[in-house]
């Protein structure tokens, strides 16, 4: 009776084993989830990872030069960077992670309806996803910004908003391959009601192309709210946020290159983490795509 | 065909626009409480807010508002800046030319040095010159532009004191935004040229085309390529949106005098009235850009069209 059950089980946990296994075989992968990995346990772990206080400024020291104590040096008032750059972590992970949950709880829902239903709701839902696609980019996370005003907060409903679109479409896609499917149509025959095939079955199915899309867009949140904080936007000083380190090094890059290259290659490091990651996930999902 | 495939394309894209126009109208309105008052300013006086206020048409209804503001659009008029009191025409037109100059220079840089890498990277599959460009091409999508600017500016303008470091007095000001604004796309575009040339040389007709003799780079460039870059079309047009987004952090770092730059100075300044008339030009002209996209793409693949 086990090994039936064994054999029953089995498609299923090798389905997920060999993407697993399909993963561990490229480096690049690898390289990208030892640094997700690493900016995760600096964001959980900052405050004892960290040297100093993040906040503790020390005129006396202003911009000085890396050194043992300080490794990656001292910022415009005198903080020690290494210990910002750690905090750091803290602000983009609880960015990226908002940023995206604002985008799947709001953009997933209107495309399984937009698909659902087809028709008008579609075609209105659709124009839209159009109309916020046509704000290039940062634009109207910069837009939004400029009407809720400046702030951590507004920084997260802002980008959370603009992803919204790409939420939207991609649930979309996913539910228009499933919706005829034979167990949509096999509950619907019983008698389900939309809101319950919406809920029992469209939603769970077309979730995993979600998820793996919401890792890939870590990136870009991080990205995009490094952005708005360099431009002044972001989260109020003296809170360690990336970007705002960065644009606070930009005036002194003459004298002092160590205040705005740091956290700027922290910036750079977590984004190519989670790209290396997710191309990774993506070839070993999908074989296919694999070029 | 053509003829009517633009009409459709023109069509679908006026209700974008009209879209656009009216979140944009909506944003500036719902602004967290008075908007008039916010754009006064803390020390205006009630007489200075009840001015902005019917400057702005605020006392009347909200619908009328809203036509009254497309008329004016058409007429040109997107207002006045409550910073500087000129015409926002006026201010965006200063700028604009700047910013058109920094991005056409991007777009043409990465869709040149793109597509070349994307190229040799497909045909030379496995290659370490492959390995080595695709490498190259996720640190490109991975960097920061505003990073990828300071760090420019400090090996070329202050260290080594080859380019300006900021300013737009002369060609030699453009080149270090251009790079720094054109790298993302570049790598974009790099990455989408490699993986449809790697689709299109597997396919049967280039199979033919060597099984009749025919020297390989006639095969690469006369028969892959011409179909491997119909794609990479789509992407470039896409680009222009990453490119005009980013020039906003590109012109702050360079200090550019862009209207990105000006969209900044006026989000800092809550000056509504630049907000909107940027924000409304930068998405019209994207609009434009991925139209003209779609036509040149249904004149490249005659497919679309019957679609």
């Amino acid at each position: 009776m086990e090994e039936i059950f064994d054999k029953a089980e089995k498609p299923k946990w090798s389905q997920s084993r060999e993407v697993l296994h399909r993963l561990s075989k490229r480096i690049t992968a690898m390289i990208g989830l030892v640094i997700v990995l690493i900016f995760l346990i600096s964001a959980i772990f900052a405050p004892f990872l960290a040297l100093h206080d993040p906040l503790e400024h020390s005129l006396g020291h202003m911009l000085a030069k890396p050194s043992w104590d300080y490794p990656l040096g001292r910022d415009e008032l005198g903080r020690c960077i290494l210990s910002r750059v750690i905090y750091g972590a803290r602000i983009s992970l609880l960015i990226g992670t908002m940023v995206i949950s604002i985008g799947v709880l709001l953009g997933a829902p209107l495309g399984i309806i937009s698909a659902y239903y087809g028709g008008k709701v579609d075609f209105i839902i659709q124009r839209f996803v159009d109309t916020m696609l046509a704000f290039p980019g940062i634009l109207l996370a910069l837009t939004l910004i400029a009407m809720l005003g400046v702030g951590l907060a507004n920084v997260m409903i802002a980008v959370g908003i603009s992803t919204i679109p790409i939420y939207a479409r991609l649930a979309r896609s996913s539910v228009l391959a499933i919706k005829s499917r034979q167990f949509v149509e096999a509950s619907r025959s019983i008698g389900a009601s939309n809101f319950k095939i919406i809920l029992r079955h469209l939603l769970p199915n077309s979730l995993s192309p979600i998820i793996v899309q919401s890792t890939l867009h870590m990136a870009t949140a991080i990205l995009w709210a490094a952005g708005l904080g360099f431009l002044g936007l972001g989260i109020n000083p003296p809170t360690p946020e990336w970007g705002a380190m960065l644009n606070g090094g930009r005036l002194y890059i003459r004298v002092a290159y160590h205040v705005a290259t740091f956290p700027g290659l922290m910036i750079f490091i977590t984004v190519l983490g989670f790209n290396l990651l997710g191309d990774g996930l993506r070839d070993a999902l999908d074989p296919r795509l694999k070029t | 065909m053509t003829g009517q495939y633009i009409i459709r394309r023109l069509l679908i894209m006026l209700p974008v626009l009209l879209g656009v126009s009216l979140i944009i109208f909506i944003m500036v309105r719902i602004i967290p409480g008075d908007p008039s008052m916010v754009m006064a300013g803390p020390h205006a006086t009630k007489d200075q807010v009840e001015q902005i206020r019917t400057q702005l048409g605020l006392d009347r209804h909200p619908v009328s508002q809203y036509f009254i503001f497309i008329g004016n659009l058409f007429r040109g008029d997107l207002g006045t800046s409550t910073r500087t009191s000129l015409p926002v025409t006026k201010e965006i037109m200063a700028r604009l030319p700047n910013t058109l100059l920094l991005a056409l220079a991007s777009i043409l840089i990465a869709t040149v040095l793109g597509v070349l890498t994307g190229i040799i990277a497909g045909v030379k599959q496995n290659s370490k010159f492959d390995y080595l460009s695709m490498l190259v091409a996720l640190f490109g999508l991975s960097m920061p532009v505003f990073w990828l600017g300071l760090m420019l500016m400090l090996l070329f303008s202050i260290h080594l004191g080859w380019l300006p470091a900021v300013g737009a007095e002369s060609f030699k000001h453009l080149i270090l935004p251009a790079i720094t604004l054109g790298a993302n796309s570049m790598a974009i575009i790099a990455r989408m040229t490699r993986s449809s040339m790697l689709e299109v040389i597997r396919l049967d007709y280039i199979r033919t085309a060597r099984a009749k003799g025919l020297k390989e780079k006639l095969v690469i460039s006369r028969h892959a390529l011409k179909n491997a870059l119909i794609p990479v079309v789509t992407v470039i047009g896409l680009q222009t949106g990453t490119l005009l987004g980013g020039a906003v952090l590109t012109e702050i770092v360079f200090a550019w005098p862009g209207v990105g730059r000006l969209l900044v100075e006026a989000i800092l300044a809550r000056d509504y009235p630049v907000v909107q008339g940027v924000v409304l030009l930068v998405a019209t002209m994207f609009i434009f850009v991925n139209l003209v996209v779609d036509i040149l793409y249904a004149y490249l693949d005659p497919r679309i069209r019957y679609q």
